[in-house]
């Protein structure tokens, strides 16, 4: 009896929690939110248009196949499917570190270096101390966490702009890892026997436990695992610590204003320092989703890894908020890997160009949204007029005579 | 004196470069508006010249007068490096959107489209274009002593003008009417703006001018790597920034700084060479110390010197008459 009365209770309330939600979906039109990603789609489809175009003039005949592959190429197959997810994973976390920083009024140009030094240390933990994958994670956020503190401590307390002690940094980062790692044959691929003398080991042959879980889902494609799903559960768990508790509150107040925060009692030193250092982990955290995905080999090398960089239009496409940014970063991800389709036909830098056309045109947003709101606030006057004009038409003479009585 | 005499002529062929995009940075910033794609203007001028370089080299002009195309070459990477630094100006300033927005997406774009053209031209897979070999000012005799050394090896039309900019940027920023209005508008646009000022336009100006020493930059960029042009300026864009900021905003300042990191930023280059550096024998890959050199002595220049750093006030806020 008890049983069945707390399932009916859980029934309605999950029942409650879908009309909630299919509310919610009406209400969106209402909302402003609405129109900003009204305002997004569009300037997606204009990128898109500019794409074609540009395919167009290099090469006519094959325009509307690289288009076909653009749009289609992440779906085209199971394999490309699992690609754009592994893809999209640590492009998900570097787009949430940048998105996180300018949440908080900071720049983080240096989720590169975060990135790099991340991965590091995931592939530390995973080949040296041989720890299982979630370690490796955990140890990936710490290095990403140190590297971000550094330009946090140099802004908060020697006045620096933390832009350029990120962009120091991910040099820095970037030589120091090479060097670490050319320093330790242990780390190295030609240790167990590889032929490749500038390439870290493939975390999964070394060490199985260190490889991410693929759920099962080997069978269908090497690039199945969990990373995908971690990194949303990130973006979700970042949501809520911006948006809902005190601690984010704060964070974002220093971003506004600092000068009245610290009137207001936030410690605006160390939250400058922990904005950076909580970016810097979640950049490192892309790093081990990377390579302990088991499908890449870090390399040593001297130009500074591109997915730092692209959790910048990652960011600015999602307009900074985690639950965007998912979205932003997944459709990223889909259109480089449809973009991989378009090859030989044309550059997968097309891509690019479709991508930073995007972006630049998300600093229209503000006036498409301004468009979008006033062709809906006249669509609107002219329905109020229309009904106006129903309610002031010619009424019933039996209104318009007046009664004897109330002449008289 | 010979490894000594090079070491020279190497940093100042990486300093021109940073001195060019650093004094555009400059010229940008003390109107007010942040140019974060100066990476991306840089590849874009580069591109223009080299692709300048590469038409010309089958024309006549380029056996009878070589330095006049060079000219040439930068001119255009300079107009055209102002007309893509207009995209930026027009975002930040007409539509007041956040300055990382138009820089990211220029940034993003440069590269791309850069290897887009070359494949288009060249053919595919023919990333680099190669700088023709009469191009260079001078060249050094083989047995060339110190000054010949330091004043004909990897010495370009770029180099003369570099040392012209920096002459012009001092006078222009300190001495006239019209640099005295930019730094107006960089510090206090509203006051800039309530005697007669258009802040608008000084803003444009501002970036324009930016562009096209950036764009002048990627050139001197391209020439001193040697190689060619590939796409990529190896985020000396950025560094410019840094330069400018390590700099204090101040010409003469900005070119001393450049020419240091550029010191140390040679000193990796020829680690091997120079006898009386230490050569790491336990070390393996012992190059990537000299790499990090620089970026740590920045670093800790920077730290030492940031609380006189001071920043144009207004830089990186859009202006908006309304709120005056």
């Amino acid at each position: 009896m008890k049983n069945s009365n707390f399932f009916s209770q859980m029934m309605s309330s999950i029942g409650k929690f879908f009309v909630k939600i299919w509310n919610g979906i009406l209400n969106l039109r209402k909302k402003r939110g609405f129109n900003s990603i009204l305002a997004s789609l569009f300037s997606i489809v204009i990128g898109i248009v500019i794409g074609l175009l540009l395919m167009l003039m290099i090469k006519p005949k094959d325009a509307f196949y690289g288009l076909a592959m653009m749009l289609t190429g992440g779906v085209s197959n199971i394999s490309n499917i699992f690609q754009v997810l592994y893809t999209a994973a640590p492009l998900l976390m570097t787009g949430l570190a940048v998105g996180f920083a300018f949440k908080t009024g900071l720049f983080n140009i240096g989720a590169a270096g975060q990135y790099t030094v991340g991965a590091f240390f995931a592939i530390f933990g995973a080949v040296i101390l041989k720890l299982p994958w979630y370690l490796d994670i955990l140890l990936a956020a710490l290095g990403g966490a140190l590297w971000g503190a550094i330009p946090g401590l140099f802004k908060a307390f020697l006045n620096v702009n933390e832009v350029i002690t990120s962009i120091m940094f991910n040099w820095i980062g970037l030589f120091a890892v090479d060097l670490i790692i050319a320093n330790t044959p242990r780390l190295l691929d030609t240790y167990y026997g590889g032929a490749d003398q500038s390439r870290a080991v493939n975390v999964a042959g070394v060490n199985p436990g260190a490889k991410l879980p693929s759920l099962g889902m080997e069978s269908l494609s090497p690039y199945m695992n969990v990373g995908i799903f971690i990194a949303i559960i990130l973006a979700i768990v970042m949501f809520i610590i911006l948006n809902k508790t005190t601690f984010g509150y704060e964070l974002k107040a220093c971003g506004y204003n600092k000068e009245s925060s610290k009137y207001a009692g936030i410690n605006a030193k160390r939250n400058i320092v922990l904005s950076m250092a909580i970016s810097g982990a979640l950049a490192g955290i892309g790093g081990a989703l990377t390579y302990l995905a088991g499908t890449a080999q870090m390399q040593v090398t001297k130009s500074i890894s591109p997915i730092g960089f692209n959790g910048i239009p990652v960011a600015l496409l999602g307009m900074s908020n985690p639950i965007g940014i998912i979205f932003s970063a997944l459709f990223i991800a889909y259109i480089q890997i449809g973009g991989n389709a378009m090859q030989p036909e044309f550059a997968t830098e097309v891509i690019d160009i479709v991508i930073s056309v995007i972006i630049y045109l998300s600093a229209f947003s503000l006036v498409f949204k301004q468009a979008i709101d006033k062709y809906l606030l006249n669509r609107k006057r002219k329905q109020i007029d229309l009904e106006l004009a129903e309610e002031n038409k010619p009424k019933p003479p039996a209104v318009e005579t007046p009664k004897e009585g109330d002449l008289q | 004196m010979n490894v000594l005499g090079d070491l020279i002529s190497s940093m100042i062929a990486f300093a021109v470069p940073l001195i060019l995009v650093a004094l555009g940075a400059m010229f940008s910033e003390r109107s007010g508006t942040i140019n974060i794609a100066l990476e991306g203007i840089m590849i874009i001028g580069a591109l223009v010249a080299s692709l300048i370089f590469k038409f010309l080299n089958e024309s006549q002009l380029a056996v009878t007068a070589p330095q006049l195309c060079v000219l040439i070459g930068i001119l255009g990477a300079a107009i055209v490096g102002a007309l893509y630094s207009f995209f930026l100006a027009f975002a930040s300033i007409r539509l007041k959107a956040d300055q990382t927005i138009g820089g990211t997406a220029l940034n993003m774009l440069a590269p791309a489209l850069a290897i887009v053209v070359t494949w288009a031209i060249q053919g595919q897979g023919q990333t680099a274009i190669y700088t023709p070999s009469w191009v260079p000012l001078a060249i050094a005799p083989i047995d060339a002593n110190f000054f010949e050394r330091i004043f004909l090896k990897s010495m370009y039309l770029t180099t003369p003008i570099c040392i012209l900019v920096i002459a012009a940027a001092t006078i222009i920023i300190y001495k006239t009417k019209f640099g005295l209005r930019l730094r107006s508008c960089g510090e206090n646009p509203a006051a800039a703006d309530s005697v007669g000022i258009n802040v608008y336009k000084m803003r444009y100006t501002g970036v324009m001018i930016s562009g096209a020493l950036a764009g002048i930059g990627g050139v001197a960029f391209t020439l001193a790597a040697g190689s060619g042009f590939a796409s990529t300026v190896a985020g000396y864009g950025f560094l410019a920034l840094a330069v400018m900021i390590f700099g204090n905003w101040q010409p003469l300042k900005i070119a001393f700084a450049a020419l240091l990191f550029a010191f140390f930023k040679s000193l990796s280059g020829m680690s091997g060479s120079i006898p009386f550096l230490p050569s790491f024998e336990n070390v393996k890959e012992s190059l990537y110390i000299y790499l990090m050199i620089p970026y740590i002595v920045t670093m800790i220049i920077l730290a030492l010197t940031s609380k006189k750093s001071r920043a144009p006030k207004a830089e990186g806020i859009p202006y908006d008459k309304g709120s005056r």
